[in-house]
């Protein structure tokens, strides 16, 4: 017989009214924590992806649709643009290095990307298997391409036209896998990497095998990329570099950070809607376990005057109603978080767009030390008034009412 | 054992109670008498420290009470005085055994739950240790009621109205158990009532007048 198993008896003498409490806590506290997990992920990862790509470079045309597709390969690529314009732009003082993607093909969905073994390294990638390309029509699979794809080192495959799955094959013109990379964590482990010479390769087969193509017989055509990833030498290049570049050449510039800023700022207001959604049922339910309380205390005036009489101090009895609202909290805490990462876990499971979400679902959030506090805080403001009624019970009074 | 001289309680500027001076030596059994709304549950709320008289003092078992203070006066009663309240108030929650075991853990005291278990065998009433109260008879709870009282052996017994509701066979055992009870913890036992059925059962007698009204 001790305060906690006072404290329990009472609860389970109100099962169902309990277990709603809980329950109502909970589901507040498990979305607030979804929120942050799924904001904390989605930032985490644009911040690793964009992490060392001072700008990115295409065709004229919408600077977030740049690094859409440059940086995170989430949207199609403005157009092409001039290999001579990318090679002219590497020499520029104020720049450290250039990688250029050629890009227009896929297979089931992953991206080939047509580029130099600097991409590798920029995302530091390491080889699982195999080796890197060395010849036209060689490709290195990211970890997530290979696996779900299949395929291993010595396979082969046809791209397909265009960035989305469906395209029309270039069957005449298979890749062939000599190597596949290990996962990264970034955008590279769904993409699949090849020479630049190889995406050109096929579509100038491409464009040989299409009659009414025109350039299709002239002289070898002007070699195009369709981006490019630049580094700075120094951040001051900053300040001069993206404005030289939409000035003077037939180039875009657009800074991932600032693009990447951008967007958070138009679909950051949803999750504040959720955020702020999730604060008013964490209130709500904070609201219900004040009514319980109160009503608690309203039906054991009596149990708490004739404990009184049994020797137990005002200390006590208060201390009866905050352990309640305690182990009330502290048990939708733990369902709620609980709740929240097995969601985080297994929500890839139904939405494969949510795929991402599970690998930071083991780790804890410092922003859900607050969701704990925040917990704490609506339980002692909940029982903070019942506490105070028991704190000020008449004994005498009460036991005499009839 | 117990004293309360130059008592004058009162609710604002009403009196509900005086008491010129009433003392009882250690293991005294005593009614006290007196017609509904003559201050009997006020003058055993005194005696159990419940609450302060507005002038006056009480003493029990040697200690003035107005020295005593929240906490300390808390523990005190839980030690010292057991109260049969006129309406029982077991904690519903709680089955028969853990009301007992409630109140040597609120008194600070060791928890024995077999000495509880003897009590009530002592009592008759071992079969119903882990019945809840909603499940008692009105005799059963009454019983059990006295059981609470006197498990943490206290000086001073106090029973409010013991046998309002009750039959007269079950009022004269409830009485004999009081007693009994009482003699074996060597508590001083008050017994506040207005049932005449009472009075031969308890020696002493302090009688309360009626309350006169003033108009």
């Amino acid at each position: 017989m001790n305060l906690a198993s006072l404290a329990l008896a009472y609860a389970r003498r109100r099962p169902l009214a309990t277990f709603l409490n809980v329950l109502l806590l909970a589901v507040g506290v498990a979305t607030i924590t979804l929120v942050i997990l799924v904001s904390s992920e989605l930032e985490g990862r644009m911040q690793r992806e964009a992490a060392g790509i001072d700008l990115v470079v295409g065709a004229k045309g919408s600077p977030l649709q740049i690094v859409l597709a440059g940086v995170y390969h989430a949207d199609v690529p403005p157009g092409n643009i001039p290999l001579a314009a990318v090679e002219e732009l590497a020499r520029d003082p104020r720049v450290r290095e250039v990688i250029p993607m050629a890009m227009g093909d896929s297979f089931r969905g992953f991206r080939i990307v047509g580029t130099v073994p600097a991409f590798v390294a920029h995302y530091a990638a390491r080889l699982h298997a195999g080796g890197l390309w060395a010849a036209p029509l060689e490709a290195v699979l990211g970890s997530e391409a290979a696996q779900r794809t299949g395929l291993a080192v010595g396979g082969s495959f046809a791209g397909s036209h265009g960035l989305a799955e469906g395209g029309g094959e270039h069957g005449d013109r298979a890749y062939r896998v000599v190597g596949v990379l290990a996962p990264t964590g970034t955008v590279i482990d769904r993409l699949v990497l090849t020479g630049m010479d190889s995406v050109w390769a096929v579509h100038d087969a491409h464009g040989h095998a299409e009659p009414h193509d025109e350039d299709a017989d002239a002289a070898p055509p002007a070699r195009e990329v369709t981006l490019a990833l630049v580094k700075y030498r120094s951040p001051v290049a900053a300040a001069s570099l993206p404005r030289a570049i939409n000035s003077r050449t037939v180039l875009q510039a657009a800074a991932p950070a600032y693009e990447s800023a951008r967007l958070f700022s138009v679909f950051g207001v949803g999750t504040e809607v959720v955020r702020g959604f999730a604060l008013l049922l964490v209130a709500a339910s904070g609201l219900g376990l004040f009514v319980a309380l109160t009503q608690a205390l309203d039906e054991r005036r009596l149990d708490l005057a004739i404990m009184r009489t049994l020797g137990a101090s005002r200390g006590r009895i208060v201390g009866v109603l905050l352990l309640e609202s305690a182990g009330l909290v502290a048990l939708a805490l733990v369902c709620g978080l609980a709740l929240a990462h097995g969601v985080a876990a297994t929500l890839g499971d139904w939405l494969p767009a949510a795929a991402p979400l599970a690998a930071g679902a083991a780790r804890w959030r410092a922003e859900e030390g607050w969701v704990v506090l925040l917990a704490l805080a609506v339980g002692i403001i909940a029982a903070a008034l019942p506490a105070w009624r028991a704190y000020r019970l008449d004994v005498a009074a009460t036991l005499a009412e009839s | 054992m117990f004293a309360l001289t130059g008592i004058d309680h009162r609710y604002g500027r009403t009196p509900v109670l005086a008491i010129d001076d009433w003392s009882a030596a250690a293991g005294e059994h005593w009614l006290l008498a007196g017609p509904s709304g003559s201050g009997k549950t006020t003058a055993l709320h005194l005696l159990a420290g419940l609450c302060a008289p507005t002038a006056g003092r009480v003493s029990v078992g040697g200690v003035d009470l107005a020295t005593l203070r929240g906490a300390a006066l808390d523990r005190w009663r839980g030690r010292s005085v057991g109260l049969v309240p006129q309406r029982l108030h077991l904690v519903g929650a709680l089955d028969v055994l853990d009301n007992l075991r409630l109140a040597r853990y609120l008194a600070g005291l060791p928890d024995e739950p077999t000495r509880a278990l003897l009590l009530l065998e002592a009592m008759g009433i071992d079969g119903l240790a882990r019945r809840m109260p909603r499940q008692l008879s009105q005799g059963q709870a009454q019983r059990v009621a006295v059981a609470r009282a006197v498990v943490n052996h206290p000086a001073l017994l106090l029973a409010d109205e013991p046998t309002a509701n009750l039959d007269d066979a079950h009022a004269q055992a409830t009485l004999l158990l009081l007693r009994a009870q009482a003699v074996h913890v060597g508590a001083t036992l008050v017994v506040a009532s207005h049932d005449a059925r009472v009075r031969p059962l308890l020696p002493r007698v302090f009688t309360l007048p009626p309350r006169t009204v003033s108009a």
